[in-house]
């Protein structure tokens, strides 16, 4: 009835996840009574979880994203304090803890923290930038965002029902075999992956779809904003490079349910193939989440220093150069494994070429603010710390680059401070200027800067402090994945790194803080006509929070930089242009297709993991069931009046005529007679 | 999709049709049923071809190989013109440009994949194979 699931699956004797489980079951209570309590279901229902606005999806992408970051991040404090504690004893995690803790971070924060940030960001921002109502593909986009939750799900679940992989973020076999790993620890991790890898492909099937198929008129390659161009490449590889994954991981899975001998040591396996595909798909995977970043700081930097993006075209190249020569560089991860000289060396020029793209676009940021009016602005000040700290971690790239270096240093900590240095310095640090830079977009009112300040400088001091040491205890040789040290001498600097950790907690605390303080003086922070840091691409033309068609009639674009275009038109001729001829707009209904289908995708994951099979069978047949019910909708969208429409845009241009009274105010006064 | 009408709208700009789109195919080469019928038994022959070349002398022995690739990459070109209309026209330009990027990155990965897995089998050799290649 219940395959291999029974109490024993429960860790009773380690109290440390329990306990923790339990805090958070109490949270998520006391939120879920509160929400009944005040009778927010209907709207939670009907605004949220059902709807196929892109807004609201790319909203709650972002929202997984930050409470699994933060899951992440209390496992490296576990992580940073048993090191520090367990310098010649044992430290309070034994080893099988202390394994899955380390494969839980680094799952955790690549698929569940940093994918979703970057997926979020680039749903709420790419139909906005490209002038268009929503994405291609609606209920398919809902349908991911659930399957993304529903992966995240089972891998908390494993916190308390089982174990989790003890093999490392990529489990690597043969460790990940039967023989070597017979719990159900790898499993939650391949079914979780899985389903919330066909998400991921169905929402990079979905933004490429958008980018190429759905834009507003004029809106030509050339004439897209940067964050789209990126997008764009980074769904690319999605597109290309998931199906390697999910091929990988479904070979894997045969080999541990089935007796499949792909990955095995016996029978004609062979371990090391795995290594092989898992990296052509992982290579590809960090340009994925590094690339929307790249536009996130083209946006911020140009916004903020007045000045349109230096060298755009030689940014798009570097753009695509990166999409491409991504896929030619997987095997410095695995040099040592014994491929010979002639293939490292070969990837080793490829590993070090990649970087020139990477050098341009440093080159244009920099021109971009050279002569500009920068105001230092909370994303400004997290994209020039990127510049600093992501050149540093590609210069220790380009040096890990050297197949001879990558032997002395390759499995040491400083191989592991040089991949933080780039996610944290380029991949978070862009996803935290993007989330403060959309936020008034999203809804109305601007974060509260002094907290941002206070929260980007204890982030970055603290990045700084816990990783610098770990550069210097890997050239001295410390290991990466180590559950205690016998070498005295290292203790200094590992309680640096705690104390490092620490102060990153308290850039936690303040993020956490900046929210709480920009919600009580939302007031006063309010963003009234939709543009407040005087941007460039048109998702600062509608309002803030925009109306679910986004635009009432779609943008006419002239050129680069559109609504900067349109603003300078408005300026110029003194007023905004004559007020246009609206029609009623349909737009897509929502559906809860996605959110039922993820609920059978998840006991259909749970069922597979614990070898259940009527619930896997059940699970599989409701989630198609659901899939066919959609498809015999009747009705699929409903139509806005055209009333409301023009009530809803002439609101939209009394403000923006006001706007235009003050900015020639503004620049009369400037000019004395 | 709104939008998807709009781009369509009087602009007058050419639109691209996406792979099996009906309404775009009607017209081309190998579009509308008999392109499909057409298209069928095109490929059945080429199937049935590659049956019979093996199971007679017709093609030089060592040669079949070879000869049952060229029916393989034909039989590929039948179902991308005929099933996938995927044609030169203007209105293809994506669905070449994303026919193009496919083949390229699965050729890099499946023969970056050989290069790398056939250098591993030389470098790490078991002993007694060496010893074998070695007489």
């Amino acid at each position: 009835m219940f395959g291999k699931l029974s109490l024993d699956a429960i860790p009773f004797s380690q109290p440390i996840p329990l306990v923790a489980a339990a805090v958070i079951g109490v949270l998520l209570l006391g939120v879920l009574a509160w929400i009944t309590k005040k009778g927010h279901w209907p709207y939670l229902w009907h605004e949220w979880i059902t709807s196929v606005d892109h807004k609201r999806i790319g909203v709650m992408y972002i929202l997984l994203a930050l409470v699994m970051l933060i899951r992440g991040f209390s496992d490296a404090i576990l992580m940073r304090t048993q090191q520090a504690m367990a310098v010649n004893a044992p430290g309070y995690l034994p080893p099988e803890h202390y394994d899955q803790i380390f494969s839980a971070h680094g799952a955790i924060m690549i698929f569940f923290g940093a994918m979703p940030f970057v997926i979020g960001l680039m749903n709420f921002v790419v139909p906005l930038q490209l002038g268009v109502r929503d994405v291609a593909f609606p209920t398919l986009n809902s349908t991911s965002f659930w399957l993304t939750a529903s992966g995240a799900l089972l891998v908390n679940v494993s916190l308390v029902i089982g174990e989790f992989a003890r093999t490392g973020w990529l489990p690597y076999a043969p460790l990940s075999e039967k023989v070597y790993s017979p719990g159900v620890g790898v499993d939650y991790y391949l079914w979780a992956i899985q389903i919330s890898g066909i998400g991921t492909l169905m929402s990079g099937i979905n933004l490429v779809t958008t980018i190429l198929k759905v834009r507003a008129p004029g809106m030509s390659y050339l004439r897209m904003p940067m964050f789209c161009w990126t997008s764009l490449a980074s769904n690319l590889l999605i597109v290309a490079a998931f199906p390697i994954l999910t091929a990988t991981l479904a070979m894997l899975t045969l080999d541990r349910y089935m007796g499949f001998h792909f990955f095995t040591n016996d029978a004609g396996g062979n371990p090391m193939l795995f290594v092989n595909l898992i990296w052509a798909w992982g290579h590809p995977e960090v340009y994925i989440l590094v690339l929307p970043a790249f536009g996130v700081f083209s946006e911020v930097i140009s916004t903020f220093s007045s000045k349109p993006l230096f060298g755009y075209r030689s940014m798009v190249a570097a753009t695509l150069f990166i999409t491409l020569v991504s896929f030619t560089v997987w095997l410095h991860h695995f040099f040592t494994m014994g491929a010979g000289a002639n293939v490292n060396a070969a990837f080793g020029i490829a590993t070090s070429i990649i970087a020139v793209g990477t050098g341009v676009k440093v080159y244009n940021w920099l021109f971009t603010m050279y002569g500009g009016k920068v105001r230092f602005t909370t994303p400004m000040l997290w994209s020039i710390a990127f510049m600093v700290t992501f050149v540093v971690g590609g210069m220790t790239g380009v040096l890990l680059a050297v197949p001879p270096a990558d032997f002395m240093l390759h499995n040491s900590l400083f191989l592991v401070a040089h991949f933080h240095n780039v996610i944290i310095g380029g991949v978070l640090f862009g996803a935290f200027a993007g989330m403060t830079f959309w936020f008034p977009k999203a809804f109305g009112f601007r974060l509260h800067e002094g907290w941002g300040h206070v929260a980007f400088w204890l982030s970055l001091a603290g990045f700084l402090i816990v990783f610098t040491p770990m550069y210097w205890l890997g050239l001295e040789g410390m290991t990466r994945r180590l559950q205690h040290v016998n070498v005295a001498g290292w203790a200094p600097f590992l309680w640096i790194m705690l104390f490092g950790v620490g102060i990153m907690g308290l850039g936690v605390l303040a993020q956490i803080m900046q929210l709480l303080v920009s919600i009580r003086d939302r007031d006063q922070l309010r963003d009234e006509t939709g543009d407040p840091w005087d941007g460039r691409s048109l998702e600062w033309a509608t309002t803030s929070p925009p109306p679910s068609f986004n635009f009432a009639v779609l943008p006419d674009v002239r050129g680069e930089e559109a609504y900067w275009t349109i603003k300078q038109r408005a300026i110029e001729a003194q007023g905004l242009v004559e007020e246009p001829e609206y029609e009623p707009i349909e737009m897509p209904r929502n559906s809860a297709t996605g959110v039922v289908t993820a609920f059978f995708a998840s006991f259909t994951g749970f069922a597979l993991i614990w070898e259940i099979w009527w619930l896997v069978g059940v699970g599989l047949l409701a989630a198609y069931g659901t899939f066919v019910w959609f498809a015999w909708r009747k009705e699929d969208e409903y139509e806005i009046p055209v009333e409301e429409v023009a009530a809803y845009d002439r609101e939209r241009r009394k403000v923006r005529a006001a706007w235009l009274l003050r900015e020639q105010g503004a620049r009369a006064g400037e000019q004395p007679a | 999709m709104s939008e998807g009408k709009l781009e369509r709208g009087e602009r007058g700009e050419r639109h691209d049709s996406a792979p099996g789109d009906e309404a775009a195919s009607g017209q081309e080469f190998g579009g509308g049923v008999t392109g499909y019928v057409v298209g069928l038994l095109l490929a059945l022959a080429l199937t049935a071809g590659s049956f019979y070349m093996v199971s007679t002398d017709l093609v030089w022995g060592p040669a079949i190989p070879a000869a049952l690739i060229v029916l393989a990459v034909a039989q590929m070109g039948i179902h991308l013109v005929f099933f996938l209309h995927i044609t030169t026209g203007p209105d293809n330009t994506n669905n070449v440009l994303a026919l193009a990027f496919g083949v390229l990155i699965v050729l890099l990965v499946v023969f970056g994949s050989m290069w790398i897995m056939d250098h591993l089998s030389h470098q790490l050799m078991p002993m007694g194979e060496m010893m074998k290649r070695m007489r």
